[in-house]
């Protein structure tokens, strides 16, 4: 059994290796004990602003302390990021201020918390903005290399992380994360299943499963949404013909979108997408969710049979 | 860039006025009334106090300006122009394709420009960013900005105001440029806001009520405000939209349109300018 854990831990373990930077400085939204900044917190308090309940004012806060020379790290709910959507876009994505918004506890693994906690389309609206690199890594190995690579970024960024617990798949492995390059996690040449964050590790298992019944699958990693490792995709629809996006994310514009949109531009395969229907989440266990919206390992297997048995 | 008098601020602002007519005029579009509003402020500041260096506008401990009113950019260009941080020339620019003068300004495009403005409701938490930054750096710069009043019908406006004054912003100087209008109507028709000093006060906010066309009045607020140390100030500035011309001003019609030509030449000859 691998080591379980959360992403959002990731990010908070790396701003508090960040904080030798004397220009990182951390905004909280009275969410830092949930999103993990509390740490920076707690050491570095004179460096971490506290804008109370008020998410607008904090992406604002954060360009105007990166356009003075700082290195902002904002981070809430993914849901109430959304509410200062028009601040990232105009505020911050515009003049290209390097303002790194971190939004926990995204997608239905969120759980019993709801529908309206259930960030199922924060991917697919911050992927539309100009400037900004989007990532949802998978485990908190993963999003501390990538939050550690953010000061040397110079554009803009939005990370989703996760509140619940996951298998582990980096421990050691640290060197082979980078922004915007996926990661190549099993080989095979029957079908290639992209996926991102809490379904990377579901993607394994299907990959297993698969392998039970002698269809051999690549799985990648997707960390990097935008920009997309679109030089991996060409490699992949070359060899393996067909594939599969998976994602805690409506099948609307997020992952799944990203690939179908360069796929049908350049190699047009058979594509099959989970990902969260058309519809709101409830609330019930971070499993139960997955099962609900047809997320789970087995679901990915039926598509990957499916997206193979169109190949022509 | 400080030291100018209350007569060479006042011949500033008259000249900046022309400018602004001119400028919405060539572009027949654009927002002359909120930029003849706020101008004798924004000249204050400029001639009067705010450091900056024209000849190096991305100067790091410069005073910064957010105009969070971004439509009201006329009025920034010309005062921009008059500064030199940019040619008049570059007035003709204004709202054409390739120009440093963008519809609403823009940091990307114009220098001395410190925000890129355009969403109502903004200027006032980044403003509050450049104060934190300030603070942490330990200098003694101050980020000075300008809403209007019908912009502070924004939710947005007061997390700022209520933000700024829990972390005791000395160096956040604000000035609020009351013309009683706003796109669709006077501003008391569209939503009125009562007692505005009051709610500033009730934030925690230094409060100071003036003549926003009254150069010496503007000047002392702008002095007063360097007194206040431990909490943000506010300057509410009673103005008069499209101040300067006569058919303008208080007029709604002239939040956003741009002169005729007979209209124009009425405003300059107005203005003191000779057929």
């Amino acid at each position: 059994m691998s080591r379980m854990a959360a992403t959002r831990d990731g990010y908070g373990e790396a701003l508090l290796a960040l904080a030798d930077n004397p220009k990182v400085v951390v905004l909280e939204a009275d969410l830092g004990k949930s999103t993990k900044s509390l740490h920076f917190r707690k050491a570095h308090p004179e460096r971490t602003v506290s804008c109370g309940i008020g998410e607008q004012n904090m992406l604002l806060v954060g360009a105007g302390l990166a356009s003075s020379g700082y290195i902002p790290f904002a981070s809430t709910f993914a849901i109430f990021t959304e509410r200062a959507f028009e601040q990232m876009r105009n505020g911050v994505a515009r003049p290209n201020l390097a303002v790194h918004l971190c939004g926990s506890h995204g997608g239905t693994h969120t759980g019993t918390d709801g529908s309206s906690a259930q960030s199922i389309e924060d991917l697919a609206i911050y992927r539309t903005l100009p400037n900004v690199v989007v990532m949802h890594p998978c485990d908190d190995i993963s999003t501390k290399a990538l939050t550690m690579q953010l000061p040397g970024l110079g554009s803009p960024s939005y990370m989703r992380t996760a509140r619940n617990k996951t298998p582990v798949l980096y421990d050691g492995k640290e060197n082979e994360i980078q922004i915007g390059k996926g990661v190549v996690l099993s080989e095979g040449n029957d079908v290639a299943i992209i996926a991102c964050g809490v379904l990377v590790h579901e993607a394994m298992d299907a990959a297993n499963m698969l392998k039970d019944e002698g269809i051999n699958a690549t799985v990648v990693d997707m960390h990097t949404i935008k920009p997309l490792d679109t030089e991996l995709l060409d490699n992949l629809a070359k060899q393996c013909g067909a594939f599969v996006t998976a994602e805690d994310h409506s099948v609307i514009g997020g992952l799944g979108g990203a690939v179908a949109e360069h796929l049908v531009s350049s190699h047009p395969v058979p594509m099959e997408k989970i990902g969260v229907p058309d519809r709101f989440g409830e609330s019930a266990g971070s499993e139960e969710m997955l099962e609900m919206m047809g997320l789970k390992s087995h679901h990915i297997v039926e598509a990957a049979k499916k997206a193979i048995a169109r190949k022509v | 860039m400080t030291g100018m008098s209350i007569s060479e601020l006042e011949d500033m602002a008259r000249k900046c006025r022309i400018e602004i007519v001119k400028m919405t005029h060539r572009a027949q579009a654009g927002h002359p009334g909120g930029s003849l509003s706020e101008i004798d402020i924004l000249c204050a500041l400029y001639g009067h106090r705010l450091r900056a260096k024209p000849e190096q506008p991305d100067w790091e401990d410069r005073d910064r300006f957010v105009l969070s009113k971004g439509h009201a950019s006329p009025g920034m260009y010309a005062v921009l122009a008059e500064m030199g941080f940019i040619n008049h020339e570059d007035l003709k620019s204004y709202r054409v394709k390739g120009g440093v003068c963008q519809g609403h300004v823009d940091m990307k495009w114009c220098p001395g420009v410190d925000f890129s403005a355009g969403s109502l409701g903004m200027g006032l938490s980044f403003g509050m960013g450049c104060a934190v930054a300030a603070k942490i750096d330990g200098s003694n710069r101050n980020a000075y900005v300008m809403v209007g009043d019908g912009e502070i019908q924004e939710g947005s406006i007061w997390e700022a105001a209520m933000a700024a004054a829990h972390h005791e912003l000395g160096n956040l100087k604000l000035f609020l440029d009351c013309n009683g209008i706003q796109n669709d109507d006077f501003c008391e028709a569209q939503m009125r806001m009562f007692d505005i000093p009051a709610k500033w006060s009730s934030f925690g906010w230094a409060v100071k009520v003036i003549d926003g066309h009254n150069m010496q009045e503007i000047v002392s607020a702008i002095d007063w405000m360097d007194t206040i140390t431990g909490q943000p100030a506010v300057v509410i500035a009673q103005t008069v939209k499209g101040k300067g011309v006569s058919f303008m001003e208080n007029n709604p019609a002239f939040h956003g349109a741009a002169p005729s030509d007979e209209q124009l030449a009425q405003a300059l000859s107005e203005l003191g300018v000779s057929a």
